[in-house]
């Protein structure tokens, strides 16, 4: 493994963070979406609230993390992406705005309408962000990111089949992950009828999931021949292995073990992305621009890496400072009043 | 597409992503600002409050934590759409130095995750953890949150002075030392001006908010800490920026002789060159300005002697816009000096006769001096980035040369506009909500029982 592979290894395992930390919590809002009338919904919406209450902000980092290790270490690639795709990639930005801003300010508001607003903002941008970053990552994957600035459609770059097929794939899969999470969730807060929902909405997504993914395949001959090739050919074991997991995932719901249905859904959805990976491997911009021609100069590769290693080492007792935190305090405060979690919560 | 397109584009988008980046960079300092300086202010307040027993106290840090929860988050989101602005409006800056403009950005990626979670921590451990756990929980996050400065900072600072590297012939990378290019000659004097004005933005708009509630009559123990602690530590900060000025303004007449040209109206090379305030400058001279004789000559070599560089060695087209510059420049020292002038009265009255002056005028100056620290943070941020135009990376890279081509980028501007006006109104409903009604809820607060399962759950979660 070269320098360059090992840094964009350590970018995608942010990816992924991102992929299960963030997809769940844009799925949570998706189901808030479709959780029906203001007083129909409002049982779900709170098992959605306190489930992604503690997670928000983190995601934002993952998200930042993945961008700023691309731009520093293979910054001429980056470069490409960011500006043909800049029109989806603009929306993904406006859309974790709105998001973010919806969530963290909805509970301080009590007026209906506002309510109502900021409600309506959180769950609508919950559905658009990730289909833009899909299709992203659909333009990337079939080669309609040539290298330089702006060289690429800044139209066709992004509305095109892989890309379709990349934003659905990307929306199915957030709001898979985020109803096999909200099982556990949904029994934990003592509410076993919402958990039944819950599941029946995983079982119904993984079949879903699963069949538009099938059927993308056949998308991908004809649209993107490279990846198609891969994924056929190099990334075989993986794909297998993503197929496998969501069966698993399946059977693990339907005997409502949900803490492993949690697991063999997050490997399921890892799978997946790890199969991309090696499918489009050596390749940054298919078809012309692969990972060492990206790859900035060693004195940087290395000071990244030293830097990576730095911060991991401050950030991981951080955070497990933080789930211990979580674990010992006692249920209630004192008072009734005080102020429950989670802005810690907000990075879990 | 054709070349001739791309420039045509390049040229169309170019004033348009300038003020979106302007825009969107404006509005997320003065959240950065207290990110920085707001927990010291809550942590003493705490501790204070703990170490007495006085219940006004604790009451004033737990309000000041709960606006901490909401700035955080606005600023949060803030943040987020400019890492993808950076790369979207800029290609040209991060595509060929993002492997030394890119490299704080990552450190301060992790800063900002360490801030994150003891924000969490802190506001999640409020009556939980013991008090002195809770308060010593703050250290990271006050510590993070001057590294994440620090980072930001630092890179501009190399959009000032670029070091830390060789280019070839081409004008390409070839050699590239990120850790040195952290630490060239504008990241020092920068970062402490930075970190200077975060603490007297966030100390005199903490401290107006309770000016206004003494003016309106409210005398208690709440609203007198609530202007003590933060006018104190703005007080004690103020006449120490003043002298960072100094240490500023002598690395930019040695650095960038242009700037510092613009930031005074100067076209002429003279010694015994006059400060001067105001003034309209064209026809290559400073018009109707105010003049102290050899003021400038003084301020930069400490001799009424000393030469000065004007504009007129700069060739035209690498001229900063004088009239803009010299404007920001003139309102930050101006109202620099008027608070400056604040600082002073309560420092008197304090030292004298141990009491807030609380006099209507004194009061009156203190609700206003809120909005001007705000001002003068601003206005200071225009006069660097301004002054350094038409250079994105000083003497190496225009700006025009680094925006996108991409068609149809301006309206990104138009866009975010409206983002933002939407976000600010929100933040000021929440935030004055707060302030009305104490047990408002903080973004980070949960109303219901904590999750208190397994902590893989925490972890997929």
């Amino acid at each position: 493994m070269t320098l360059a592979e090992l840094v964009l290894g350590i970018m995608f395992v942010g990816l992924i963070a991102y992929g299960l930390f963030g997809g769940a919590d844009f799925g949570a809002g998706i189901w808030d979406l479709l959780a029906g009338g203001t007083r129909r919904g409002a049982r779900q919406r709170e098992v959605i609230e306190h489930a992604i209450g503690p997670v928000w902000e983190a995601n934002h980092v993952w998200l930042i993390f993945v961008l700023v290790v691309l731009w520093t270490a293979f910054s001429p690639a980056f470069a490409a992406v960011v500006t043909t795709l800049y029109i989806p990639l603009t929306l993904a930005a406006f859309g974790m705005i709105a998001r973010g801003a919806a969530f963290a300010f909805r509970k301080s508001i009590t007026t209906l309408g506002m309510r109502r607003f900021l409600g309506a903002s959180f769950a609508l941008s919950s559905l658009v962000t990730p289909y833009f970053l899909g299709a992203v990552v659909g333009g990337v994957a079939s080669g309609r990111v040539p290298p330089g600035i702006a060289t690429g459609n800044v139209l066709t770059s992004w509305l095109n089949p892989t890309s379709v097929l990349g934003g659905v794939m990307a929306v199915l899969v957030c709001a898979y992950l985020a109803a096999v999470f909200l099982c556990s969730d949904a029994v934990r807060e003592g509410a076993d009828d919402l958990a039944d929902e819950f599941r029946l909405r995983a079982l119904g997504t993984a079949g879903v999931t699963g069949a538009v993914g099938l059927a993308g395949l056949f998308v991908l001959r004809s649209d993107a021949p490279l990846l198609w090739d891969g994924l056929t050919g190099r990334a075989v074991p993986v794909v297998a292995l993503s197929v496998l997991a969501g069966i698993a995932a399946v059977v693990c719901l339907m005997l409502r073990r949900f803490a492993e249905a949690r697991v063999a859904s997050a490997a399921a959805v890892t799978a997946i992305l790890v199969g991309w990976a090696v499918a489009q491997y050596p390749y940054i911009l298919v078809p012309d621009v692969t990972i060492e021609d990206a790859a900035q100069g060693r004195a940087t590769l290395q000071a990244m890496l030293i830097a990576l290693a730095g911060g991991a080492v401050i950030l991981v007792p951080a955070l497990v400072y933080l789930y211990r935190l979580f674990q010992h305090v006692p249920e209630h405060a004192d008072d009734a009043t005080a102020p429950y979690p989670a802005g810690g919560a907000t990075i879990l | 597409m054709e070349p001739l397109q791309l420039v045509a584009d390049a040229a169309q988008n170019l004033y348009p992503a300038r003020m979106q980046m302007a825009l969107s960079l404006g509005w997320h300092i003065i959240f950065s600002c207290f990110g920085i300086a707001f927990p010291v202010l809550t942590v003493f307040a705490e501790w204070r409050g703990h170490k007495r027993g006085d219940q006004a106290l604790t009451d004033l840090a737990r309000t000041w934590a709960k606006a901490m929860g909401v700035l955080f988050a606005a600023g949060a989101v803030s943040g987020t759409l400019l890492s993808f602005e950076m790369g979207i409006l800029w290609p040209g800056l991060m595509g060929r130095f993002g492997e030394i403009f890119g490299f704080p950005f990552v450190l301060e990626g992790y800063a900002f995750f360490i801030e994150a979670i003891f924000v969490g921590i802190y506001l999640f451990g409020w009556n939980r953890m013991s008090p002195r756990a809770h308060m010593l929980s703050a250290l990271p996050m006050i510590i993070s949150g001057m590294a994440g400065a620090f980072f930001v900072v630092a890179a501009n600072a190399w959009m000032n002075n670029p070091t830390g590297f060789v280019l070839d012939a081409g004008g390409r990378v070839v050699e590239a030392h990120p850790w040195a290019a952290m630490f060239g000659p504008s990241t020092w004097p920068q970062t402490v001006h930075m970190l200077l004005a975060a603490y007297m933005v966030v100390g005199f708009t903490v401290a107006s908010v309770y000016a206004i509630g003494m003016l309106r009559g409210r005398r208690d123990r709440h609203h007198r800490y609530g202007l003590l602690i933060p006018l104190t530590v703005a007080a004690v900060v103020t006449p120490v920026q003043i002298g960072v000025g100094d240490w500023i303004a002598g690395t930019v007449a040695e650095n960038q002789p242009a700037k510092l040209a613009a930031m005074e109206g100067v076209y002429g090379t003279h010694s015994r060159v006059p400060l001067s305030l105001g003034g309209i400058y064209y026809d290559n001279e400073l018009h109707y300005a105010v003049e102290i004789p050899w003021g400038l000559s003084l301020l930069i070599h400490h001799d009424p002697n000393g030469v000065v560089e004007g504009l007129q060695d700069i060739p035209a087209d690498q001229r900063p816009p004088v009239n803009v510059v010299h404007l920001a420049y003139n309102v930050m020292v101006g109202i620099g000096s008027a608070l400056l002038l604040l600082a002073f009265l309560f420092g008197w009255t304090w030292w004298r006769r141990r009491r807030i002056p609380e006099t209507p005028w004194f009061l009156r100056a203190v609700a206003v001096s809120g909005v001007g620290a705000i001002l003068a943070l601003e206005s200071g941020w225009i006069t660097t980035e301004v002054g350094r135009q038409p250079w994105i990376v000083y003497g190496i890279l225009r700006t025009a040369d680094a925006v996108s081509p991409a068609p149809g980028l301006f309206l990104g501007f138009y866009a975010v506009v409206a983002i933002y006006v939407v976000l600010t109104a929100l933040t000021v409903i929440v935030l004055r909500r707060l302030a009305r009604q104490p047990e408002t809820q903080a973004p980070q607060e949960i109303d219901a029982a904590p999750p208190e399962q397994s902590s893989d759950e925490m972890a997929v979660r």
